[in-house]
């Protein structure tokens, strides 16, 4: 039979109609936010977007009967590691939004392809696996609570585990601390070395200090490029910051009308 | 809807996270790709472990947590070493070896 030769689908038990419901709700938004996370230029949506795909598992977690890892996915999870993501984000820079032009040729096409092949070939792996009873579900393991139930598998099957993570966090610390620590090679740039270095430029076009921004009166703030004599404006005046991160205003819009000269 | 249906999430899930380390070039969004991979397998776990009857699966998913943890610490720490000397998050500009 052909049903009997091809498993489509693994088949190990059903859900009450809540969840299913859950699921499909939650489940496309999942995949459309990891989706996301390949697409999107800037770093920090990246992250937020993990941030959501990670707070949708969490509610999968809590929905299937482990609730300490849900809440553990919440507070270790989006909590600490996703924050730690955005310092560092913020440390190195708010601009590292990537180019995507591509430094090895053709590299694009065949890496989406090997990567749904790895999927198809785990999913046709889960259509043929099959179980010999139904899932059992934790009714039965969560009876005294989940916490209590995990404690005590922690601390007597997998206490050695737990005593070997001990030493990997400290060394992941310690490693840290050994990584992150710099040792200063020069003495900070004062004003009088500042100087010296706009005049021993090749134009002396900014010796006197970079333009202020801001258009006239009517718009002083840090975004608008202040305007030139000869009504261009001039980008230097803008932070290197705003400029990277792409937060300009054009000054045009702010610039005066041109006044009739008036004969006396 | 059937319990596998979280297994097969997982799998998608995975690969989309392997797709972004491939194709990504900013070391901290492939950082973030590595994670979700995590994530899935995960997700795989605790299915596992609803479908098994005993709390095995959550326990190595709880594993894999601190895991987690302790790879982005050390990671995040050589990215910022790496963008010290080259100013740069991308994976492409730390191709030299330190002259």
């Amino acid at each position: 039979m052909l049903h009997n030769t091809f498993h489509f689908a693994l088949t190990v038990g059903r859900t009450a109609t809540p969840e299913a419901v859950q699921f499909w709700i939650l489940a496309p938004l999942a995949v459309i936010a990891a989706l996301g996370i390949l697409v999107v230029k800037k770093a920090v949506h990246s992250a937020l977007l993990m941030a959501w795909v990670m707070v949708t598992l969490a509610i999968f977690y809590i929905a299937q009967d482990a609730l300490f890892l849900g809440i553990v996915q919440i507070v270790v999870y989006t909590g600490a590691v996703m924050m730690l993501f955005l310092f560092i984000l913020m440390l190195v820079g708010i601009d590292s939004s990537e180019s995507f032009v591509e430094n090895l040729k053709g590299q694009r096409i065949p890496s989406i392809l090997a990567a749904i092949g790895l999927g198809g070939l785990i999913v046709s792996l889960l259509g043929r696996a099959t179980v010999s009873a139904p899932a059992v579900g934790l009714q039965t393991a969560n009876a005294g609570g989940n916490v209590q139930g995990i404690a005590k598998l922690l601390f007597t099957q997998y206490v050695w585990a737990f005593e070997v993570v001990s030493a990997l966090l400290i060394t992941a610390a310690l490693g840290a601390m050994v990584l992150a620590h710099s040792q200063k090679v020069r003495s900070p740039y004062a004003q009088r070395d500042l100087s010296i270095a706009r005049f021993r430029k090749s134009s002396l076009g900014d010796a006197a200090g970079l333009p202020a921004s801001g258009v006239f009166a009517r718009r002083n703030a840090v975004d608008v490029p202040a305007l030139l004599p000869d009504g261009s404006p001039a980008p230097t005046s803008v932070s290197q910051t705003l400029r990277s991160r792409g937060d300009i205003i054009t000054s045009a819009p702010f610039a005066l009308e041109a006044i009739e000269e008036q004969e006396d | 809807m059937d319990i596998s249906n979280y297994l097969y999430l997982s799998v998608i899930l995975f690969t989309i996270g392997a797709l972004g380390v491939l194709i990504r070039r900013n070391a901290i969004v492939i950082f973030m790709c590595i994670e979700l991979m995590l994530n899935a397998s995960n997700l795989a776990l605790v299915t596992f472990s609803r479908i098994h009857g005993n709390l095995d699966g959550q326990v190595a998913s709880f594993f894999t947590m601190v895991v987690a943890a302790c790879e982005v610490v050390v990671g995040l720490a050589i990215i910022v070493t790496i963008y010290r000397s080259r100013r740069s998050a991308s994976v492409d500009d730390a191709s030299l070896l330190k002259n």
